[in-house]
């Protein structure tokens, strides 16, 4: 008995705790994937939605709102917010939110990151010199974002560091299920040859081990041209495809045009939770993913 | 025949004596090639452990970062803005004037005819250290002159949405007036800015800003400064020669719509604002004019994206309108009859634009000017200033801009500019603007 309301006053004191972790997520998979560790302990604000190119986002006042009010800003980093982020950020007057604080996370900062630019030249396209920063297609960066992300929380908020912990093993462990579960459907997809929009999928690719033979983009984040896609089409007939994959932001009009003349399907791939509406959650997000590249490979 | 049968017999008894030594030797082998393989099956094993082992620990361990240079490492973002134009005027560039307000002395008119360079902007900025960010821009003009556009310390750790500007700065009065030339939608700026800012009006002073802890948002800003800038003029005394206070508010509706609207209000106060202008038979003269000057501003923009997204098409809608209030003197002829009496006068200007990138690359303009003269009382004066007689100057503006990546845009622009009364100014500019290093974000 005496425990017991020892308990509640536990509980009455540390009431000002559950007042949730206010996350400021750059993209929509890091607002799930803090709502995953966090439960009803965090209260998440998605600054871009799926539909939204997160390299193009324009600093508008409601995001720099949000981020005054913001405990932790979760981004992916390595350059794919530099168009808008900075301003947000300078502009929230939010010291604990500014790069190098706790409040600051860099999702990037844990993955190894895949094609780092050898020559940094803006011939290049719009090249991001850290390396390619679309991290959140491969499952197994999730895992080691969700372990150092978790660990911030825990920090900034000490009250419910234990709740993060265990919540956070028991999505490990379910995320490893998965996992499994997903490389097993992916097995028949190892090898396979395709087109790209624009180099989003590099870190599904490299899980998976499908082969990106053409992108439709001349240079990173230049849009397609008609002679571009032309050559690409030209590419294609020595070294053919089997689909043309774009993330659903993306215009659907380029692929279309290839998937049309080169007689391969065309299929639009969530880039993150809410691109497509089957991709609700996480979970749901790579669940689709693989549907739909099993279905347009003939398989489903 | 016997002996070969023998022969024959012999081997054949002899065969499975053979097979049964090969069967033997093949055992070996084959119990050889199982130990090989159990062996390399453990080393592949071992090997797939010490694999994981070490994606485990790299995984943990962030991304190293590539090995720099530690001298340079520190170096501020250094960003260049390259500009150009073309321009093909009907009208005398030279003889361009706002008729019915006092010239500003800005960077106000056209550029000159043919083809000319536009301002380059050099541009330095970085953190100093956790409390402090500075910010440096040069711009070098067409003429070989240089001047100190920015240059300011903005703070990065103050509590409750507070942030400090000291320095020179543009000042947040308004909504172009914060931005840079480069990140204009028109070769030039709105006659409004030119006729009541001089073009683009820059504060020697400190800038608090206090951003509300709401989810619409809510900015209070004030300013104190020299003001030695018009609508000001250099006053040699201590103290503060201008202020101003601004009120922003800004919002979405829905994911494809966001807004910004802003009040501001800018004093300044001037002694010996010097401008040149024409007497009635034609010769110019040099006046001045001392006293206070205010200036209501206010601004809205509202742009609209599809679903938030504007990679694809994006509409920007944007205007402004300013009241400005001027009370003091005016001396006619500093150099000749140096005739002074008082001056007052009220008078506003509006413009409105909207911009629609159609597809990538490709965007449209259109803008409208106007300036309302108002009433102008210049006691003894009036009627010395032909320039001052009443006149609502107007413009219209039509542009195209291609920008093959966000780091270069090429535009076309037409304009018939009646900021003269007498005249029409038909004007076609042909204009590029390159940003060539790290760019910074552009704010809203």
């Amino acid at each position: 008995m005496l425990k017991r309301l020892f308990a509640c006053c536990l509980m009455l004191f540390a009431w000002p705790a559950h007042a949730a972790l206010n996350v400021f997520a750059c993209e929509p998979e890091w607002a799930a994937l803090a709502r995953e560790l966090g439960g009803d302990r965090v209260s998440t604000y998605e600054a871009t939605t799926a539909l939204q190119d997160p390299h193009r986002i324009q600093a508008r006042p409601s995001l720099i709102a949000r981020a005054r009010t913001a405990d932790l800003v979760v981004c992916t980093g390595a350059d794919l917010e530099v168009g808008w982020l900075p301003m947000v950020l300078r502009q929230a007057a939010n010291p604990n939110v500014q790069p190098g604080r706790p409040g600051y996370f860099e999702a990037a900062s844990f993955v190894p990151l895949l094609e780092v630019p050898e020559r940094l030249d803006r011939a290049e396209g719009d090249v991001h010199p850290r390396g390619n920063p679309h991290i959140q297609l491969d499952p197994r960066n999730l895992s080691r974002v969700a372990e150092a992300l978790a660990a911030r929380m825990g920090e900034l908020d000490g009250a419910n560091r234990a709740h993060y912990q265990a919540r956070l093993a028991d999505f490990r462990s379910r995320w490893q299920a998965a996992i499994a579960r997903w490389e097993q459907q992916g097995a028949p997809l190892r090898g396979m040859p395709v087109a790209v929009h624009h180099k989003v999928f590099t870190y599904l690719f490299h899980w998976l081990g499908l082969k990106e033979v053409a992108v439709l983009e001349p240079k990173p984040g230049i849009e397609p041209s008609a002679a571009h896609l032309a050559a690409v089409l030209e590419d294609l007939k020595r070294q053919p495809a089997r689909m043309v994959l774009r993330a659903s932001y993306q215009d659907e009009r380029a692929s279309q045009w290839l998937a049309e003349r080169a007689g391969i399907p065309a299929v639009a791939l969530p880039a993150t939770v809410g691109g497509t509406p089957e991709a609700r959650d996480l979970m749901g997000l790579f669940d689709d993913i693989l549907n739909r590249l099993l279905a347009a490979q003939g398989r489903r | 025949m016997f002996l070969r049968h023998c022969i024959a017999g012999g081997l054949l008894a002899a065969l499975p004596a053979l097979t049964w030594a090969a069967d033997a030797d093949i055992a070996a082998l084959r119990a050889e090639i199982e130990a090989l393989r159990n062996q390399y099956e453990a080393r592949i094993a071992a090997l797939e452990a010490r694999l994981a082992q070490a994606e485990q620990s790299r995984a943990a361990a962030p991304a190293q970062p590539a090995p720099v240079n530690t001298a340079t490492a520190f170096n501020p973002a250094m960003s260049l803005i390259l500009s150009g134009t073309y321009a093909n005027l009907s009208q005398d560039p030279a003889s361009w004037r706002l008729d019915g307000f006092v010239p500003s002395g800005g960077e106000a008119g056209p550029p000159p005819r043919s083809f000319s360079l536009g301002e380059s902007e050099l541009m330095l900025a970085a953190n100093i250290d956790p409390y402090l960010r500075g910010e440096f821009m040069l711009a070098a003009a067409p003429d070989n002159s240089v001047a100190v556009e920015n240059a300011y310390l903005q703070t990065l750790a103050l509590p409750q949405g507070l942030t400090l500007k000291a320095g020179r700065f543009y000042s947040g009065i308004g909504y172009i007036n914060e931005q840079h030339p480069h990140a204009w939608d028109f070769v030039d700026a709105p006659l409004a800015q030119q006729a009541f800012l001089g073009g683009q009006y820059a504060q020697d002073g400190v800038q608090l800003k206090w951003l509300a802890p709401t989810e619409t948002f809510l900015e209070l800003a004030a300013e104190l400064g020299r003001g030695h800038n018009f609508p000001g003029a250099d006053r040699n005394k201590n103290g503060v020669g201008a202020w101003s206070l601004g009120l922003r508010a800004g919002g979405d509706l829905g994911t494809s719509h966001a807004w910004l609207a802003g009040l501001s209000y800018l004093h300044t106060r001037a002694r010996d604002r010097r401008f040149e202008a024409e007497d009635v038979s034609g010769n110019s003269v040099s006046n001045a004019f001392e006293g206070r000057s205010n200036l209501w501003l206010a601004s809205l923009v509202w742009k609209w994206a599809p679903g938030g997204n504007p990679a694809y098409r994006n509409f920007k809608f944007q205007t402004e309108y300013y009241r400005s209030r001027e009370q003091g003197s005016l001396t006619y002829d500093l150099d000749g009859t140096a005739l002074t009496d008082g001056f007052r006068s009220v008078q506003s200007g509006w413009y409105a634009q909207g911009v629609y990138q159609f597809m990538p690359r490709w965007r449209v303009g259109v803008r409208y000017d106007r300036l309302t003269a108002g009433t102008v009382d210049a006691g003894a004066n009036s009627g010395q200033l032909p320039i001052l007689a009443p006149y609502d100057p107007h413009r219209t503006s039509v542009m195209v801009d291609y920008s093959p990546s966000e780091y270069s845009r090429f535009r076309l622009q037409f304009a018939r500019d009646s900021a003269r009364r007498d005249a029409t100014d038909n004007q076609i500019f042909l204009q590029y603007v390159l940003s060539l290093g790290a760019h910074g974000a552009h704010a809203f």
